[in-house]
């Protein structure tokens, strides 16, 4: 087995699983099966990036293999358009960015996508498949998990617990058939044991039997990206997976995001630290007031005007020429020299009485 | 000495009799909705009034049998609990909470009203439609006998009896709801709905769920009420009584199977034993009669007990079988 090449086995101080590095992330055994034939601790094979090679730098271009298609759409609230997306695809396979200004409609975007809220306007599909007018629990049927951007850590259950209710098609949560323990038993050992690898792959297994309320803020992160795995999704959303993690712990989360995309699921994650984005994207979509104002590789929306604008306002565009530095220096120089005459002036009429106008 | 022994046995009937069933049962059902799924239902008592007046209505006026009375009291519950779940389930928790407790104020008010008097005879209320369930008492239901100081009719004492078999049975189906995955997903729900949803769960199923289940309990518990008082008067089903329950439930410890059980003995014993102690003591001297007299007693036995559930808040906020771990968690 090759070394890992993810930074997941960085022990997080967060994380603190005590007696979790004999089960560390790269050793053999305890990683997943995936159809794929993917092993944790294989070399990343990368293969949405190949694939979105040579897909030109535009928005609403077409993608090779799109897992999700958004047509459309728009959201609006009163007289605020929140979303407002004609047409984006989602290469299947491939991790994509979502990134944007506060208040540009990427949570707004996720909660249609999942949901959580219903569009004005516009439709989209996933697999081919139209998921407007499905409930969020009928989409996240259909393997589209998402995670939140405040994490939503069922706080009076214990980890496993949390674990357990992830799991698809669960025979014991039907009313009736909870009361016979017999036809479900068998499952929950099943769901136990995956829920049990999970966890020691997020290192949470010495905490299972904690209420998650008493988990930090990072480790509710981990515990809910965990959680989402157990029903087996094909797409992973993660709303700012980062935010108030600690950095150590980040690496760890960002290990675990690559993995997911290694085990071909299909990931699109909201988030704000660039460096992070740059790190794991394949595919980078940039919105700003509702829009998708630019999309492409990372290395590519640093560059783009478009982004730039929306980030910072587009009058910063422009460089100075030499004149206008001159002129923009030389008046800077008058207003100073203003203000120091005229502030003088002011200070010498309050403390010097009787001089009057000079 | 003999006194207070009397007054020990006198509130140990209280904490035993067809009342700390009704109380019981109202609380399971409660248990259930709010203490396992978070549904604010602050009319619990409604379901009990349709239980109760399922079987007074079936057998006084419409001469049916007392069983096909519980099935139409059951029904009616099941009914009442759809009704108001279907508009409110979707919504935040507090619409169910104000629809629940404007149903059983209402209620009470439709069921005493003067249209109302040919089928529920109004204030007076219904009464001689438990006879065929007291017919079926394995003794003499017109003799008394005496347990541990108390002296029980025979009606009374089968009354409890099948009560307390209700009670261990509702204690036994949440026991055994609560530890499988449906239990798991109504606890789920109880911290964050959203969260469930994003997992794949139908979250207004469940709820509804736990709201007919927790009906059904309620109006067990009114059945119980309404043949222990051999009446039923709608004026009975105040909805003070909701709130007592959720005390019996806080006190006993809620999300516990045995809590709102535990919590209904001991609110019952409590409240009587505060009865028959301070009538003692007046009548003793002990308290002198210008500081207390008897006709107060009946309100004061509510203010200590007020205040001992303002002590048990401060310190068991978990009550008796809950876990302070889980309680000081904040529900995020």
């Amino acid at each position: 087995m090759r070394a890992d090449p993810n930074p997941h086995g960085a022990t997080a101080s967060g994380s603190g699983a005590s007696g979790a590095g004999a089960a560390g992330a790269g050793a053999p055994g305890a990683p997943l099966q995936k159809p794929s034939g993917w092993q944790r601790g294989d070399a990343p094979q990368r293969l949405a990036q190949t694939a979105l090679r040579d897909v030109p730098w535009e928005v609403g271009v077409a993608k090779p293999d799109p897992a999700i298609v958004v047509d459309g759409v728009t959201r609006t609230f009163g007289g605020l358009t929140a979303v407002a997306v004609d047409h984006l695809e989602v290469q299947r396979g491939g991790i994509t960015g979502l990134i944007g200004p506060n208040g540009a409609g990427k949570t707004t975007l996720f909660n249609l996508l999942t949901g959580f809220d219903q569009p004005n306007t516009g439709s989209w599909e996933f697999d081919g498949r139209p998921l407007g007018k499905l409930a969020p629990h009928q989409v996240a049927r259909l393997g589209v998990v998402r995670t939140f951007q405040l994490t939503k850590a069922l706080s009076r259950l214990t980890v496993l617990q949390n674990m357990l209710l992830g799991a698809q098609g669960q025979r014991g949560e039907s009313f009736w058939r909870a009361l016979v323990p017999g036809t479900w038993k068998s499952q929950e050992q099943a769901n136990t044991e995956k829920a049990m690898d999970l966890l020691r792959r997020f290192k949470l297994d010495a905490k299972k039997d904690d209420f998650a309320g008493t988990l930090s803020g990072g480790q509710r992160k981990l515990l809910e990206m965990a959680r989402a795995l157990m029903s087996d999704p094909k797409v992973v959303m993660l709303d700012e997976p980062m935010a108030g993690v600690n950095p150590a712990l980040t690496q760890s989360l960002l290990g675990h995001v690559k993995d997911l995309r290694e085990e071909g699921m299909t990931v699109i994650f909201v988030e704000h630290d660039m460096d992070v984005v740059r790190d794991i994207s394949d595919w980078v979509v940039v919105m700003a007031a509702g829009r998708v104002i630019a999309e492409g590789p990372p290395e590519s929306i640093s560059q783009n005007q478009a982004v730039v604008d929306a980030y910072l306002g587009a009058h910063h565009d422009a460089p100075l020429t030499v004149e206008e530095e001159d002129q923009v220096l030389a008046q800077a120089e008058r207003e100073i020299a203003r203000e120091e005459h005229g502030g003088g002036d002011v200070l010498r009429s309050d403390t010097t009485t009787g001089k009057g106008e000079r | 000495m003999g006194d207070l022994l009397d007054a020990l046995a006198v509130a140990l009937k209280a904490g035993l009799g067809f009342q700390a069933i009704f109380f019981a049962l109202l609380a399971i059902g409660i248990n259930v909705q709010f203490g396992y799924a978070g549904l604010l239902n602050f009319g619990q008592i409604a379901f009990a009034l349709v239980g109760g007046f399922g079987i007074a209505i079936s057998v006084s006026k419409w001469g049916l049998n007392f069983w096909v009375g519980v099935v139409i009291g059951l029904a009616a519950a099941v009914v009442l609990a759809l009704l108001l779940g279907l508009p409110t389930l979707r919504l935040r928790a507090d619409y169910l909470a104000i629809a629940t407790i404007a149903t059983a104020e209402g209620l009470r008010l439709l069921f005493r009203s003067v249209s109302a008097t040919p089928v529920t005879n109004g204030t007076r209320g219904l009464s001689a439609f438990n006879g065929d369930f007291i017919a079926l008492a394995p003794w003499a239901t017109n003799e008394r006998y005496r347990i541990l100081g108390t002296s029980w009719s025979g009606g009374e004492l089968w009354v409890a009896l099948v009560g307390w078999a209700l009670v261990i049975l509702s204690c036994l189906l949440v026991w055994a709801l609560m530890r499988s995955p449906w239990g798991r997903v109504l606890k789920s729900i109880r911290e964050d709905e959203d969260a469930v949803r994003s997992l794949g769960k139908n979250v207004y199923v469940y709820k509804m769920q736990a709201l007919v289940l927790g009906g059904i309990l309620g109006a067990l518990g009114g059945m119980v009420y309404a043949v222990g008082t051999g009446s039923a008067v709608p004026d009975q089903y105040q909805n003070a009584n909701t709130f007592l329950a959720y005390a019996a439930l806080i006190l006993g410890g809620a999300a516990r199977v045995l809590g709102p059980v535990v919590g209904s003995i001991v609110l019952l014993f409590i409240l009587q034993f505060a009865d028959t102690g301070l009538r003692l003591l007046i009548d003793n001297g002990v308290i002198p009669e210008g500081l207390l007299s008897s006709t107060d007693v009946a309100q004061i036995r509510f203010v200590l007990v007020g205040i001992g559930l303002m002590l048990l808040l401060v310190f068991r906020p978990q009550g008796i079988f809950g876990d302070r771990r889980e309680v000081m968690l904040d529900a995020r």
